[in-house]
Parts: C-alpha cells; structure tokens; sequence
C-alpha cells in the first residue's frame, strides 16, 4: 500500500445469492427452535410427552361430554359410568351467568347495549373509522346506562345536558384563564345536576314519558356485571390516571401532595377492604334516605383503586420521557396543557401501553371480587347454579366456562394492545 | 470610512438596526445556592448575529435559554423584543412564540412525522390554518434542503438532516429571533457542515441569531460580536476579528489556545 499499489481491489461486485439449502423453510425453523443442542432437544421431547399425556387425560374427558341433559343425575346416566363433562349446565344456566336474574323479556336490551359499545369503541380504537363517529362514543354512556337499567330516557339527557351547562360556562369565561374556568364550569354542572335535573326530568316525564321498564341493581348479575364493571372501571381509569399522574408531577406543592396522598392511600389498601368499605360505610357518610345503587358504589370504589395504579404506570412513562421533549415544545409556545395533549402525553402512554393495559386486565379480573360483598358475579353464580339440587356438585364446567369468557375478553385487551404498539411503533430503531 | 460597513471588521452591517431585540440588564441566576450567572449585561440589535463561547460548566446553554424563559432568573430583567421576562405566563408565551430555540439533541418530537413537526406549533399556537401550515412547513423544509423527507419520521432521518428539521420546524414559527444552544456538537464530522451551511444562510437573510457554538470558523464567518463567559460571567466581548487575533483576557487567551489546538 505504502508504494501506491494496493495489496487488493474487486473489479467486479458480487451479485447477491440464494442461502445454501437447509438455511431455510421449516427444517431450519425445527433445527433452530426445537434441536438447537442436546439440552433443547431433551426439553422439546419431554414437552410433547407432557402435552401427549396431558391431552390423553384430558381427552375422554372432553369427548364424551354430554351437551344435553336436565341435571347432572340425568348426565351420569347417560355416561353410564364413564368419564365425561356435564357441558348441559352451561346449556341449561347460560342465560343466567351472563346475565344473572335480569328479567328474560329483557335480555335484547344489555345485548344491544353490548353491541352498540362495540360501536362505540370502534372509532376510539381504530383510527380508520371515520372521526364523525366518535360522537355516538359520547353519546353511548348515556344510552347504555338507560338501557341497561330503564327508567326514564330523561335522566341521562338532563345529565348531558349537565354537561353541555358546564361547556358553555366554560366558553363564556375562558377569558379569566383555564383553571378559574374550568372551576366555575364544574359550579355551575353541579348545581344543573343537584338542583334543576331533578324537577326537568320530571317535567319532561310528565309530557313525554319515554321510559323503559326498570331493572335494579339487584337482579343484576353475572358477565353483565363483570363488564359493566370493568368497561366503566378501565374508562373511567384512564383518564383520571392521566390527570393524578400530572398532578404527582406538578410543581404545585398543594396539587403534587394531594395526588401523593391519594395515590399511596388507596395503592396501601386491598381492594376487598375498598368494597366492604362501599357495600357497608359509604351510606353512612350520605344523608339518611338517599338510596344510592350499590353497583355504583363498587364502581366508584373499583375506578379509584384503578386510578390510583393507573397513575402511577403512566407516571413510569412520563419519566422515560427526556426533558428534551418538553422543553422543544415550551420553546415552541405550547402552554402547558397543549404541550401535554399533543407532545407528552401520546408518548407517555406509548411508552406505557403494557402497563395499562396490564391494570386493564387486572381490573376485569377483580370485579369477581364482588362476590364479597353479595353482588352476583359469575362465580357466586356458579355457586348459586351448584346449591340448586339440579346441578349440586359439579364445578370444573363452570369454572371452564367462565375462565374461557375471561380468557377471550383478556387476550382480546392483550392482542389489541400488541396491535396498539406496533401501529405506533415510530422511533425506527 | 464606508456606511454601513463595520469599522473594525470590515464586515457588513446590513440588516443590523438600531432596534433592539434583547436586553438583559444585571441578570442573575441560582441553582440552589451555586451562584450560576453572574450579573450579565447583554443587549442585541435585531439583525445581529452573536456567538457565545466559553467552556464547559460556564453557563452559555443557562444564559440563552433564561432569554425564552426556559430557565428563571432571580434577579435582573430581561426585555425580549419589548415584552419583560416574569412570571406573567401571558407574556412568557408571547415570548416564546417570537423567539425560535434549536437545541443540541434536536428534540424533533419522534411520535409525528416531519411535516407534523413542523405543523404542530403554528397550528395549535399561532392558529393558522392547517393548509398554509403545511405550505409554509414546506417552503422551510425546502430551504433547508430535505422536502422530500417530509413523510418520514424523525428516526428515520440522520442526525444532521434531523438537525435541519429543527431549524425548519422553529422558523416555520416565523420568529424574529433564533437561539442555537451547540447546534452541531451531537454530529458527526460530515454532518456538521450542512447543519452550518444552514445556518450561514439564515444569517445572511438578516436573522437576529444567538448562537452558543465551538465552530469558531462560524463565528468568524458570521458573527458580529463573540462573548466569552467563563464562570457565569460575561469576561469578554469583541467583534470576532479582534476576539481571535487580540483577545485581552487570560481566560479567552488560555480557551482559545485550547480549542484552536484541536
Ligand atoms: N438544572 C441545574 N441544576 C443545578 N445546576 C445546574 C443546572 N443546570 C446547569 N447547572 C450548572 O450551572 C452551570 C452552567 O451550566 P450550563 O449548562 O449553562 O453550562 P454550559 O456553559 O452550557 O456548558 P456546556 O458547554 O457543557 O454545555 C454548570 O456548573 C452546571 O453544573
Ligand atoms: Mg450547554
């Protein structure tokens, strides 16, 4: 090289080559995966020994389940000494572990509700349903809750319209700053709903009376329950965990202290306390005479303990997040709040998408913590379904088939979630 | 003596205006109790162009980003384009609107794509209209030189082009004034120039720049006063011509001597 001739140059480049046999399709995928090495073979023999004696087991078992019977005596008949499942329980009491004792007549109306928040997620969680569609999403509280429970239509529209006071209180001062607005906003929805909603529901009852035949929360129960639950629980969660996790991180000390205190309180306490503390003291902090709905309670008491983790998994997330991002958008002259919607915070809940949705599936599992406290979740169900002298004794058809029901709404929330990460997958690296 | 040429340096003054743009008046900052900027005095025509140099610790990055208000100061004012630096979150926005920061780390906003980078602000602060956002995001992103990246996100781009979509993502704010916190130090070699040729040119156009930067072939290219700070003081000032043949102090001597040595 050091005389000027160089010790090697390609004249031409090489053109790029098939891999040699063996380093592709499904023999390489087994070698690679299953036959690594002596260990990993070892492991993948004796995992299909396992999965081959498991599923013999289990096989007769599933195979001659019986689908068609009227109580489990009549099943053993049929089976006639052999090994099988009672699978006729769920066919018999199907109705009554997805709804609990909702009246029959009734049915159409928590599917229809069930259907239609289907529709209403649609448009939060595919960006390719067009945007217009998002205002039945707002729409949809109202609407389910009426369905589900009756009564009169106007009760959710005076609370909406609750809501549209507050707005436009809101519109009307903007002018003295965001928080003085949003404070007077509160006021004045508050004072819509304590004090006229009452007397214009009645009102517009007497004109109009469009009411649907009440359900109380009592006849509730079963997978209705569950998702009532948890599908008010995540979404509510959510967006009060945002809000506790800024105000940890404000530099308000007032605001910062608060949002601590909650956080550790209800992080500090099992859930179950959080619900006996709902079915028993709650009443006794309300004026005597109030009535107010158990399941409503829970739901109070389940958002907030959901809050409260819910906080603190997005907080994890903010954290991640280099000062850089926020300074870029100060020096840019985003206040605060727009700083926080349009650059902060689609991060942060990027970041921590396996952390919510972790809580997700954590809170849908725990609203069978019910039971406890006398409400009707599948499993108490199951244990009503065994005390009846029809089904006494049988368990592992039930616990199937609820666990299977959890399974499929979990995994759904898990496989979206994936779904979710890879979609917002931008940082390319 | 000709008008408008610069007495000392020879350089041209064109664009430069009796107006002033910045002036900070006895300005001092704390970190606790470490004293971090001590009683700075600095006034800035519009048009003007200034490099801050100094060594490390000696609070360049502090004192420009006190003038958007990214830092506070304890004491002292200081007057952006007219408006007074304090705790009126009114004017702090105002403030920031007029003044565009690029940084060291970029901080390009990796969740949006270029041309949302570049939309984001004068959609959301400046309200304009989503469509002449984007022309004018384009026409920025034109100048400096990646339109066609516009689509991409910023982890797809090179540090230096991602640099550049700084640049174009703070003057699609239309600011009167651009702080440069060491634009270049986070590149490598080959990116820096373009980075820098971006930055000539938006000198030339007559934007009032403040620039705290190790490129002294910059300062010399472009600037109309250099200051040395070491300590959180203000040690010396002086057209770049006299800065680096004839610097008075011994701090400027010893600093030159160390990064020209490079
Ligand atoms: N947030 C902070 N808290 C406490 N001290 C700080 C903080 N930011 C900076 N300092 C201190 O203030 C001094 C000035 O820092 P500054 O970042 O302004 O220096 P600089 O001149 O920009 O240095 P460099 O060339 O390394 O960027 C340093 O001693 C630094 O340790
Ligand atoms: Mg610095």
């Amino acid at each position: 090289m050091i005389d000027g001739n160089p010790a090697f140059v390609r004249g031409e480049l090489l053109p790029a080559r098939e891999p040699p046999a063996g380093e592709k399709g499904l023999l390489k995928l087994c070698r690679e995966n299953f036959f690594r090495d002596w260990l990993s073979a070892l492991l993948t023999v004796a995992s299909l020994i396992a999965v081959l004696l498991i599923v013999h087991s289990l096989s007769p078992w599933l195979f001659n389940a019986v689908w068609n019977a009227r109580s489990l005596n009549e099943c053993r008949e049929i089976l006639n000494g052999a090994e099988g499942a009672c699978f006729a329980v769920i066919r018999d009491r199907w109705a009554q572990l997805l709804f609990g004792f909702y009246p029959p007549t009734q049915y159409w109306r928590p599917v229809l509700a069930f259907g239609l928040m289907l529709a209403a997620l649609a448009p939060i969680l595919f960006p390719s349903v067009p945007r217009r569609f998002l205002l039945f999403s707002t729409v949809f509280p109202g609407l389910g809750y009426w369905l589900i429970w009756g009564g009169s239509l106007w009760l959710p529209l005076t609370a909406y319209i609750g809501l549209a006071v507050g707005g436009i209180a809101m519109r009307l001062t903007a002018r003295l700053g965001g928080g003085i607005a949003a404070g007077l906003a509160f006021i004045s929805a508050l004072t819509w709903w304590l004090v006229a909603s009452g007397p214009v529901t009645t009102a517009l009852a007497q004109l109009l009376p469009l009411a649907l035949a009440t359900v109380t929360s009592r006849e509730m129960g079963g997978f209705l329950l569950s998702i009532v639950i948890g599908v008010t629980g995540i979404s509510l969660s959510l967006p009060l965990g945002i809000v506790l996790a800024l105000g940890r991180r404000s530099t308000m000390p007032l605001v910062m202290m608060l949002s601590v205190v909650f956080i550790e309180f209800i992080r500090g306490v099992p859930l179950i306390t959080l619900l006996f503390t709902a079915s028993l003291l709650l009443n006794s902090f309300l004026p005597p005479g109030t009535n107010f709905d158990l399941i409503l309670r829970v739901i109070i008491m389940v958002t907030l303990f959901a809050t409260a983790y819910m906080a603190e998994v997005i907080r994890g997330g903010l954290a991640a997040l280099p000062q850089g991002q926020h300074e870029a958008a100060e020096a840019l002259g985003l206040d605060y709040w727009k700083a926080q919607r349009l650059v902060i915070m689609p991060q942060a809940l990027k970041i921590s998408i396996p952390g919510i949705v972790n809580s997700f599936i954590g809170l849908f599992k725990d609203t069978t913590l019910v039971v406890f406290i006398g409400l009707l979740d599948p499993i108490a169900l199951s244990n009503s379904i065994r005390a009846t002298t029809d089904w006494q004794g049988i368990y592992w058809e039930l616990f199937i088939f609820i666990g299977g029901l959890f399974f499929l709404l979990c995994f759904g929330m898990s496989r979206y979630s994936m779904h979710l990460e890879r979609r917002l997958k931008t940082d390319h690296r | 003596m000709e008008p408008g040429i610069d007495n000392e340096t020879g350089r041209s003054r064109a664009g430069v205006s009796e107006e002033i743009a910045i002036r900070i008046e006895a300005m001092n900052k704390w970190y606790g109790s470490y004293h971090a900027l001590r009683d700075i005095n600095l006034s800035v025509k519009s048009g003007e162009r200034i490099v801050v140099a100094g060594p490390s610790g000696s609070g360049k990055s502090t004192m420009i980003r006190c003038i958007n208000r990214l830092e506070e100061h304890q004491s002292g004012r200081i007057f952006v384009d007219g408006i007074e630096l304090s705790s009126d979150l009114k004017n702090i926005d105002k403030v920031r609107s007029e003044v565009g920061m690029v940084f060291q780390h970029f901080n390009l906003f990796p969740h949006l794509t270029i041309l949302e980078n570049c939309t984001l602000a004068p959609i959301w602060v400046r309200q304009t209209p989503r469509n002449e956002a984007i022309q004018t995001a384009m026409h920025f992103l034109e100048k400096v030189k990646i339109p066609e990246q516009a689509h991409k996100y910023p982890g797809q781009l090179s540090g230096g082009q991602q640099q550049r979509v700084a640049i174009a993502r703070s003057l699609c704010m239309k600011p009167k004034i651009m702080l440069f916190d060491e634009p270049t130090s986070a590149l490598d070699p080959e990116m820096i120039k373009e980075v820098l040729d971006t930055m000539v040119e938006l000198a030339e156009e007559g934007m009032t720049m403040l620039c705290v930067t190790h490129e002294m072939a910059f300062a010399q290219a472009v600037a109309n006063r250099v200051i040395f700070m070491d300590q959180g003081q203000i040690v010396e000032e002086n057209n770049p011509h006299d800065f680096f043949n004839n610097p008075q102090s011994g701090r400027t001597r010893l600093f030159l001597s160390q990064i020209l040595r490079h």
